[in-house]
């Protein structure tokens, strides 16, 4: 049962917190009852059995929870002219099948929508809307969320208190942006799921590297943004991007634990199904034509699904996505990738001097660019330059599977430079 | 409807010369600024302030008040105006301070006061 539960309150608290908000147009509030209600639940249920429609069971029962808290404390003004517009619109005397259970709160698909706008509000930092999204629409815990990113419990739930008191005090509206400005406020939520993503993929700390939890949530939020927003293209890219990196984790670590190369995977392992529905959605993508920078790096992990083995890779094809995929985004991470790209079209010295082309003052404390940088110089038979770039990205990272990998590289380098 | 305070920052060091064509086009911009925010209904007050170096500092020191050279902040970054706006929430005031700070070419801070 206790299984079930968790089941079904990772499903619904999402829904049933959105809602809330909408009702009570408070998100600690909204926030309590919801825990309230799942509490009732876990009270209820085991005896007498999971409801027929629980999300709505759930909503219901937080509603007048949360009802009976505002009479209850209807000394404070604000408090009992909530409550009484509260129960203005949903009186029991008035509407008796209110009194039945079976009459739920009406659950209005957008408020899900609503709360992801609110939680990756851009007048929140990166971090905070990464938290609040987990919070609210993911019904993690604050120390559950506080392992994931591996920050004191302490520090995460300051942070997410501080996220929710900011847009409290400021009066951010629980809306969905109009078109007008939805491209801009578009961007952060997407940001923000995708981090959850990354994050759960590649932890930056722990010694498992992958961490499945905070992947699925991620790939959950993804098809909801989707399902809610059908007629943007970014979503379905990042869905697609999601889905088709997921793809590759059961050949991306060793039984050991270290971390496998794409070039060196078993491909084999590489679940079927995912990158089916990846490719759909780019195909979809394709077709409407309004490309963005989650879409390109879609389409570009979806030519690499498409190659059955790694020298059948289409490199070609990968460059020209990498060029309009750093027209978008000009950034380093951009370029090094790109480069990598390069050096499989046109070899390791065509690489480098792709590389060359990133300001290294900006990539200085960024592993990736060493570990980038190392392996074209190898490749291209510099070998000391290789080690030394090969330490540099070891000094870099503290994730213990991606240090062995590049221990074990330089180590390789430089007994073959010895030799 | 709630109060926002849209403060304008600049470097401390940060000399007004109204004769030169920079702050001459600034002058012009907010002005168009201001005429717009009274014409939504959003504006309450708003002005630009004298130097950082022109402020003096009141505090209490005991049963003292004392008084110093001020600014109080030792900050490179001075307040150098302020608008308080009035608006139905965060986007709308966030909308203000963006014209805001397109009109006066420099950051804008948007902080929310308190309700009664």
């Amino acid at each position: 049962m206790s299984d079930l539960l968790e089941t079904i309150f990772r499903r619904e608290a999402g829904r049933c917190t959105a809602t809330l908000i909408r009702i009570l147009g408070d998100v600690q509030l909204a926030e309590d009852a919801v825990a309230e209600a799942f509490a009732i639940a876990a009270e209820k249920w085991p005896a007498a059995g999971v409801p027929p429609n629980p999300g709505g069971w759930l909503t219901t029962t937080a509603r007048n929870r949360a009802i009976d808290w505002l009479r209850r404390e209807s000394t404070r003004t604000e408090r009992h002219i909530a409550a009484h517009e509260l129960t203005q619109t949903m009186d029991p005397n008035e509407h008796p099948e209110l009194r039945e259970l079976d009459a739920y709160v009406d659950v209005v698909p957008d408020d899900q929508l609503r709360l992801m706008f609110l939680c990756c509000h851009p007048a929140l930092s990166p971090d905070a809307q990464v938290a609040l999204t987990l919070r609210l629409l993911g019904g993690l815990s604050t120390p559950e969320i506080a392992s994931a990113f591996v920050v004191p419990e302490s520090t995460m739930a300051q942070r997410i208190v501080r996220a929710k008191r900011k847009l409290r005090d400021n009066r951010a509206p629980y809306r969905i942006p109009r078109a007008a400005e939805l491209p801009d406020r578009l961007i952060p939520v997407l940001a923000a799921i995708y981090l959850i993503f990354t994050e759960g993929h590649t932890a930056s700390f722990a010694e498992e590297l992958v961490r499945t939890d905070l992947s699925d949530e991620a790939i959950r939020l993804g098809r909801v943004l989707v399902e809610l927003m059908p007629d943007e293209p970014e979503p379905a890219g990042l869905l697609a991007l999601m889905l088709l990196t997921e793809a590759r984790r059961p050949a991306r670590v060793a039984a050991d634990g270290s971390m496998i190369r794409l070039s060196d995977q078993d491909r084999s392992l590489w679940d079927r199904d995912e990158i089916a529905a990846g490719h759909e959605l780019v195909r979809a993508c394709l077709r409407r034509n309004r490309p963005g920078q989650f879409q390109i790096q879609a389409a570009i992990a979806a030519v690499h699904a498409a190659a059955p083995v790694a020298d059948e890779t289409d490199w070609a094809q990968i460059v020209a996505l990498y060029d309009q995929l750093l027209a978008v985004r000009p950034d380093a991470v951009v370029a090094i990738n790109r480069a990598v790209a390069v050096g499989e079209l046109r070899g390791a010295g065509e690489g480098l001097l792709a590389l060359d082309i990133i300001d290294e003052s900006q990539v200085s404390g960024y592993q990736p660019f060493y570990a980038v940088r190392a392996d074209l110089l190898a490749r291209a038979g510099r070998l000391s330059e290789a080690v030394a770039a090969y330490d540099r990205a070891i000094g870099l990272t503290d994730n213990a599977p991606e240090r062995r990998f590049l221990i074990e590289r330089r180590d390789l380098i430089a007994s073959r430079e010895g030799a | 409807m709630a109060q926002y305070l849209l403060s304008v920052w600049h470097d401390e060091e940060y000399e007004v010369d109204f004769s030169g064509e920079e702050m001459q086009r600034i002058v012009a911009q907010v002005g168009a600024f201001n005429e717009k925010v009274e014409a939504a209904g959003a504006w309450v007050f708003g002005g630009g302030l004298h130097p950082a170096s022109s402020a003096t500092v009141l505090e209490p020191r005991g049963d003292d008040i004392s008084m110093t050279d001020g600014p109080y902040a030792e900050s490179k970054e001075q307040m150098g105006g302020f608008w308080v706006i009035e608006a139905p929430d965060l986007d709308a005031a966030l909308e203000w301070a963006r014209q805001g700070a397109a009109a006066c070419e420099g950051p804008v801070e948007v902080r929310p006061f308190q309700g009664e």
